[in-house]
């Protein structure tokens, strides 16, 4: 028989198929849509497509499942019920506009503090920001806070870049590639083509997490540390690598802050700063001559230990000294920290003998002269290929900053950053502390009806570029940039409604919010926070927090409490751009960007929230948004994605610049831009010159490039800060010896985690609570298969993840009597939840585990209210609280990191006890009233069978 | 797997329908009889039944003709041709016995032949599949066709005795016999299917078992699928004993006992006749039990991609 | 018809699946559900999909498997459990139980590449085809009342619309960590044969008789980190600070 006569082998898949950029996480990967009879037939990875080359995740092959969701928002709706209830009635847009005009422009005439704008899961920061600087708020931010703003920060201080998105393992070069935490949400593709990569290759791949799930799965070596604990095997490593000598001191010499001298004044408003000359030029002590020269004297031999005599009498000692006699103490032994970390002595000197082998025996050489800062010209480029990656594993946690700052200096010790074979940095980074703004919210920096000064968002420099008002007071909503948080870089979501509920340090009118799901996932101690959106003035009977303004695609929990609900597109209705003033998409090798269009249109009365936020800012007569007349600037936000520009010839988007489209970078708007985008897949990419694509920080051609490109209009080059002196201006202001002077209160956490070089100290939860009553760790890890919160909607995701286990490791499994299907108690110093366990033995034997964000409110996300993730699926928030447990000292500190105000969701200890059995987690809430139409069977492309 | 009221009514029904037609066609009855003419019916009618019962759980009945085609291979198939050609014969025979009084001998021989042909093919069906432990054994067939000849000739005598036939004797004294050869058949099926050391397991189906010993830790999507809830069906093993002495006390011993009464001299036909129909009702609900079992033990080998030996020990 | 093909077929096309890099990212699993939902056969249906009972038709999943060495074998590693992500999905058996049972002819097996496919106009929805598979590959469409199963994207890879690069099935085509191969497994110069014969690669349930083409190849033995020879070596002078920095002052005299 001719059995190929039974099949139609050679059917057409599509009409047509329209290249746009997926939107089911921030990976951002190209996509094929195919279209067929005005529907999505299939959707799949774009081939040429830079960031994912191809594949496609379960997320992004599910985009059909997402944008065709019953849970998806229909029209502007206010709310008529009390919050929370879910009812509300449709109104038109017009109306909707007008109301959010009046809100809004009563606040800016009158305080405009009064706004909080806070964005989470924005793809458009640069718009958003831009939009709240003209407004004049000082209470802006996206969601980094409560995300991974620690490693992002600590990256940036000390490399000038950071993994995240920011840079990116040397896939194709690496030996030995080492993972810390959990890393499988973000970048996630290009992470899973990786590590692929480096398997097939016979590269040994490491990773450093109690849980071995995800990537850590087909790791060659799993390390199952205890959580919170990273910093401390880090410093144990650099204290092994140091003890056998393995660092590279040629590498050091010239690319770091390890040669500067460190000015050895106790007690003085200077000790442990940089010495400088009058041009405030850091200062070595050079070997030949015995001078001391600034740092970048041609020919200098600095010296890396000493102790020097600085032409002002005080004595000064290089920094390398410094960081040598911190680790190498015995405090950092292997033996020392064993214990700690839950990490045999033998297996931290087997990876530390690794590092060594693999940076200084196995060393790679790209034959690509390339001539440096000073001029000096390289034959070629030393790759030492070890690299690193690291996410909110080790970012989520009260000393994740210090943990983040240790592994770049163990990269930079081992002379791995940005070349062949290492962690290499992805334009437009590196880019030096000093080239990012300062943070602008003090009371100088707004007015009514004014603009604010500055970018809201930056690094302080010191102490005195804390937004904070004479007494030492927060000026900003979420505490950012205060005594409390001085470089939260990202802002602090997680804390806003909560202060703002407390009034402290002020109310608020208008709480406006988009794609953050603050009443639910992305809040800790979700039942409090539900309590403070609820909660009315006794006088009044109006809300604390008096208006709420929400924009999403999908009817989340944060719905429910808005008053003003502004429903979004879905990621195949709009227009967007990736852009490299946001969170860029480039390459180590290549600088690139991307757009998304409209591939279908909306069936709904909806409108995308950046042409939403155009029209209100036009409305508000912002400038930039309205000329003088009132008039809008700008038709929706593809108009505005080409014509505007943040600096001359610097816009949102950087290919196809220039009257013909022919410049790169730099160069005047194109009415044409975003068609050509979009015949070029909907992405851009410009190769950076082969010379130019390694050593970055400190590459003539590099930085070069970089200025042709418009990152910077002067070459920036990084010198690696391993001694930190910002952070040790803080630690001076702490001491009391320095101006401004640290409010008391806050001086003793300011003394433990503002360390100029990296510290290890345990997590302030652990550290608050009897360790005893709480003996075990409670964590989630993210599934691969599911973006946050973002997918239950999705018919086909759900069934993956419907519901969400406990997982907890078989020893304590044995000890409390748990077996697999048992409902158990979980219980921590905030509060408790009942939840069905599973058993485990793949996970650190003190730490329970289950997926992040899978537990959901009845009713919502337009799932029956019956749904497991409502009935059987939980959240660990309800065990975390934004304050630490009080101490004794009358505060009940922030549940953040000291240094940036990072949640520190990941220092929670729990106990656990077996519950009666039962038929759902606890605690529950009401079901929210919710009409969304959810057929009971779905039969997508049946019309195309065959 | 999961026991399908629909299948085991099917094999229930039919197993004793084509039992009964396989000792209506020895001709033992007497064919004038009225009960001998209601036995014809019954026959065909529980074998009509149990192939109707069949096909409610088919996905798309109204193909089911097609099942006719692949008896070269599928025992599906060769059980539904069976079942096709045995009606001839059947019907012929039952015609011949219920309008003409007489037994039709070639047609009835045929009939009783075929009869057990199809029972066989319906216990290949389960006993060809290496997937199933449980099944795959001689023991199935075995278990099949004697279930069906005691259970038919138990029906037989009812039927003897009703019409006051002189067999009806005859018919329970084998019947006794059978029903004890077919219940120890099957507990040595069952010792079989207990003491079994599984063809395949965790470690054999996923290839891992050189690292270690296989245990599932997360299902591919967390509710139940078609192959969790057609194969994994589970039921607690005192559960299944309980089930079992229950089915072996309806489906052997009371109907044993009760034929042994109604061999005891002196009892009235009447009553005789109602002890045995009483039998036929009690053998025919331990049937049901024996066929619910015979599902709801076998053990799936998919089940070793979805934690079914975890499951299997935590339910001890 | 349902009776296997008599000889060998003279192609085996069939999916390699390695192991040792799958992340179980179910990528593959949902592109699978994606591309076969508007295309071989009737939809690849959901039912409840928004509610209490949600379940649904798929052709591949990826189970989470964990293992406890029970010797030392996996040195370094013993006592310390390991998770496996395992695709599966249909194995394209030479001796395909599936095939041989179906009573009206929709199970078959193509003579010429040796796919598995159903043929659902002819399907009864009996179900025994899933009952005889060993491995779970067959699923009832519950909406249509047909079996559906791994086609290897039959539509795909034999399309001339696709571009020749793209005709592979939707589940190799979009695995993110190249973890799935697919080719002919008959031809021992395919470089899925190669891959199989290098990597020692495994069929599994062997015991059950059914020669699966579909291989797996097992994850790579683990190199150990805390083998006694990888060590540092201890440095020529003293541990202490004083030491390293005599050590830097002679290493920068070298720069």
């Amino acid at each position: 028989m001719l059995s190929g006569s039974r099949v139609e082998l050679s059917r057409p898949v599509s009409d047509e198929i329209r290249k746009t950029t997926c939107y089911m996480c921030a990976c951002r990967c190209g996509i094929d849509v195919h279209l067929k009879d005005g529907k999505i037939r299939y959707i799949e990875g774009n081939r040429d497509h830079p960031v994912n080359r191809g594949v496609l995740c379960a997320k992004g092959s599910a985009g059909i499942m997402q944008h065709y969701a019953p849970a998806r928002l229909k029209a502007p709706m206010l709310r008529t019920g009390p919050r929370g209830s879910g009812e509300f009635r449709e109104i038109s847009w017009d109306e909707a506009l007008s109301l959010a005009t009046d809100w809004l422009g009563d606040v800016r005439r009158t305080d405009p503090r009064k706004l909080a704008f806070f964005t989470g899961r924005d793809q458009s920061q640069s718009l958003t920001g831009y939009w709240a600087q003209q407004f004049g708020t000082p209470n802006y931010a996206a969601h980094g806070g409560f995300c991974s703003v620690n490693m992002a920060a600590a990256g940036i201080m000390t490399l000038g870049g950071a993994f995240w998105e920011f840079g990116s393992p040397d896939w194709d070069r690496t030996k030995l590639f080492i993972l810390f935490g959990v890393a499988e949400d973000h970048d996630s593709n290009p992470i899973k083509i990786g590590i692929s990569k480096v398997k097939q290759r016979g590269a040994r791949f490491v990773s450093v997490n109690p849980v071995r799930t995800g990537y850590s799965a087909i790791a060659d070596n799993w390390i199952g540390i205890r959580p919170g604990t990273d910093g401390l095997l880090i410093l144990a490593l650099v204290h092994e690598l140091l003890k056998a000598r393995k660092i590279d001191v040629d590498y050091i010499v010239r690319y770091s802050n390890a040669s500067w001298l460190v000015i050895d004044a106790p007690g003085s408003a200077d000790h442990g700063l940089f010495a400088r000359d009058g041009e405030g030029r850091p200062q070595i002590h050079e070997t030949v001559t015995g001078l001391i020269v600034p740092h970048g004297t041609r020919g200098a031999r600095p010296a890396l230990s000493g102790r020097f005599t600085l032409p002002d009498g005080r004595f000064a000692i290089p920094s390398f000294q410094l960081l040598a006699e911190e680790y190498l103490d015995p405090k950092y032994a292997p033996e020392t920290v064993a214990a700690e970390t839950g990490v045999p002595a033998e297996t931290i000197r087997g990876l530390a003998a690794e590092i060594a082998r693999v940076a200084f025996e196995q060393v790679i050489e790209v034959p690509q002269p390339w001539t440096d800062m000073n001029g000096e010209r390289h034959d070629s480029f030393i790759g030492r290929p070890v690299s690193f990656h690291a996410m909110r594993g080790i970012s989520a946690h009260s000393n994740g900053f210090q943990t983040a700052r240790a592994l770049h200096m163990l990269q930079v010790l081992i002379g791995a950053v940005d070349c062949p074979g290492a962690f290499r940095f992805e334009p437009p980074y590196p880019k030096p502390v000093d080239e990012h703004p300062k943070p602008h919210g003090r009371a100088e920096h707004f007015g009514s009806s004014q603009p604010l000064s500055g970018p809201h968002l930056g690094f302080p420099r010191g102490p005195e570029d804390l937004l904070v008002d004479e007494e030492g007071r927060p000026t900003r909503i979420d505490k950012a940039f205060s005594w409390e948080a001085p470089i939260a870089a990202h802002g602090l979501m997680h804390m806003v409604i909560a202060n703002a509920h407390a009034g402290d340090p002020y109310p608020v009118d208008v709480l406006f919010l988009y794609m953050a799901n603050m009443a639910w996932n992305s809040s800790m101690n979700t039942a409090g926070v539900i309590r403070m959106l609820e909660d009315k003035e006794l006088e009044t009977g109006e809300y604390r927090i008096p208006k709420i303004i929400y924009s999403d695609a999908y009817y989340s929990e944060m719905v429910a409490y808005a008053d003003l609900v502004l429903p979004d597109t879905t990621y195949l209705e709009r227009y967007d751009c990736i852009s490299l003033l946001d969170r860029p998409i480039t390459e180590p090798d290549a600088v690139q960007d991307a757009i998304r269009w409209p591939v279908v249109e909306p069936d709904r009365d909806v409108r995308a929230f950046q042409s939403v936020l155009l029209d209100l800012g036009a409305r508000l007569r912002l400038p930039g948004f309205a000329d003088h007349l009132g008039k809008p600037l700008y038709r929706d936000y593809a108009d505005y994605i080409v014509r505007h520009e943040r600096r001359p010839g610097i816009g949102p988007l950087a290919g196809f610049r220039g009257s013909e489209g022919e410049k790169t970078g730099r160069g005047a708007a194109n009415p044409d831009q975003l068609r050509r985008y979009i015949e070029n897949g909907s992405f851009f990419s410009a190769h950076i010159p082969p010379e130019a694509q390694f050593m970055k920080h400190a590459n003539r051609a590099y930085q070069d490039f970089a200025v042709r490109m418009g990152f910077f209009d002067t070459p920036q080059p990084v010198i690696f800060q391993l001694y930190s002196e910002i952070l040790q201006k803080f630690w001076l202001s702490a001491e009391g010896v320095r101006e401004p002077v640290a409010p008391e209160a806050h001086r003793e956490r300011i003394l433990k985690a503002f360390t100029p070089l990296p510290s290890w100290y345990r997590p302030l939860e652990e550290d608050g609570i009897d360790r005893a009553a709480f003996p075990y760790h409670a964590i989630t890890q993210r599934p691969m298969a599911m973006y946050h919160s973002w997918g239950s909607m999705n018919a086909w995701l759900r069934q993956i993840h419907t519901s969400n286990p406990l997982y907890v490791p078989g020893v304590i499994c044995d000890e409390v009597g748990l077996q697999d299907g048992d409902w158990a108690w979980v219980i921590s110093h905030h509060g408790r939840i009942k939840v069905q366990i599973a058993r485990s033995d793949a996970v650190n034997r003190d730490t329970m585990w289950t997926w992040n964000a899978i537990g959901k409110r009845g009713g919502t996300w337009g799932l029956d209210p019956g749904a497991p993730e409502a009935r059987k699926g939980f959240l660990v928030n309800h065990l975390i609280h934004e304050l630490l447990p009080p101490k004794g000292d009358g505060m009940r500190w922030s549940n953040s990191d000291p240094v940036t105000g990072q949640a520190a969701w990941y220092d929670l200890r729990v106990r656990i006890e077996k519950a009666e059995p039962g038929e759902a987690s606890e605690p529950r809430f009401p079901s929210i009233a919710n009409d969304a139409e959810a057929p009971n069977e779905l039969r997508y492309g049946q019309e195309w069978s065959q | 797997m999961h026991p399908a009221f629909s299948i085991i009514v099917f094999t229930t029904a039919s197993g004793m329908g084509y039992g009964l037609a396989t000792v209506l066609g020895l001709g033992l009855l007497d064919p004038a009889a009225l009960s001998t003419k209601l036995a014809h019916v019954l026959a065909l009618g529980l074998i009509g039944a149990g192939l109707v019962s069949s096909t409610l759980h088919l996905g798309n009945p109204q193909r089911a003709w097609r099942a006719f085609s692949q008896w070269k291979s599928s025992w599906l198939s060769r059980e539904g041709v069976m079942a096709v050609v045995a009606f001839v014969p059947l019907c012929i025979s039952a015609w011949s016995v219920i309008f003409e009084d007489a037994c039709l001998d070639w047609a009835g021989l045929i009939g009783s032949g075929l009869s057990l042909l199809t029972v066989y093919c319906t216990a290949m069906i389960y006993a060809s599949l290496r997937s199933v432990d449980a099944w795959h054994t001689r023991l199935t067939p075995a278990c099949y066709l004697l279930f069906a000849l005691a259970g038919g000739t138990l029906f037989a005598s009812f039927f003897a005795s009703a019409g006051e036939s002189s067999a009806a004797h005859g018919l329970s004294a084998t019947a006794i016999a059978l029903l004890i050869a077919a219940w120890v058949v099957k507990i040595r099926w069952r010792r079989r299917l207990k003491n079994l050391t599984p063809l395949s397991n965790p470690e054999s189906a996923t290839g891992l078992g050189a690292i270690g010993r296989v245990r599932l830790l997360e299902r591919p999507h967390m509710t139940e699928n078609y192959l969790t809830r057609e194969m994994g069906f589970r039921i607690a093993r005192k559960h299944a004993e309980k089930l079992f002495r229950l089915a072996l006390i309806f489906g052997g011993a009371v109907p044993i006992v009760l034929m042994v009464l109604c061999l005891l001299p002196g009892l009235s036909g009447g009553l005789t006749a109602l002890l045995l129909f009483v039998a036929v009702l009690s053998h025919a609900l331990g049937i049901l039990l024996e066929r619910w079992l015979f599902f709801a033990e076998a053990r799936h080998a998919v089940m070793n991609y979805y934690g079914g030996r975890e499951q299997d020990l935590r339910a001890v | 018809m349902t009776s296997l093909p008599a000889l060998p077929t003279p192609k085996k096309l069939g999916l390699v699946i390695d192991l040792d890099v799958c992340v179980g990212c179910h990528a593959c699993v949902v592109s699978c559900k994606e591309w076969n939902t508007g295309g071989y056969g009737s939809a690849l249906s959901d039912q409840q999909p928004y509610g209490a009972d949600v379940s649904g038709a798929w052709l591949n999943r990826i189970h989470t498997f964990e293992i406890m060495p029970e010797s030392g074998e996996v040195v370094g590693e013993a006592g310390e459990a390991r998770i496996v992500h395992f695709p599966k999905s249909c194995l394209h058996c030479e001796e395909a139980p599936c095939v041989t049972v179906c009573p009206t002819g929709a199970s078959y097996k193509r003579l010429d590449d040796g796919i598995v496919l159903v043929d659902e106009e002819k399907c009864i929805g009996c179900g025994l085809c899933a009952w005889a598979c060993p491995y779970g590959a067959r699923e009832m469409d519950l909406a249509a009342g047909v079996m559906k199963k791994c086609t290897l994207c039959i539509d795909r890879i034999y399309n001339e619309t696709l571009e020749e690069v793209d005709r592979v099935p939707a589940c190799v085509r979009t695995c993110p960590s190249n973890a799935r191969h697919f080719g002919d497994l008959a031809d021992p110069d395919s470089d899925v044969s190669r891959m199989v014969a290098v990597r020692g690669g495994i069929d599994l349930m062997p015991e059950q008789g059914t020669r699966p083409v579909n291989k797996y190849l097992p994850p790579r033995p683990r190199k150990p980190l805390a083998a006694g020879t990888s060590s540092l070596p201890k440095a020529e002078n003293t541990d202490d600070a004083k030491g390293f920095l005599a050590w830097l002052d002679g290493m920068l005299d070298r720069i």
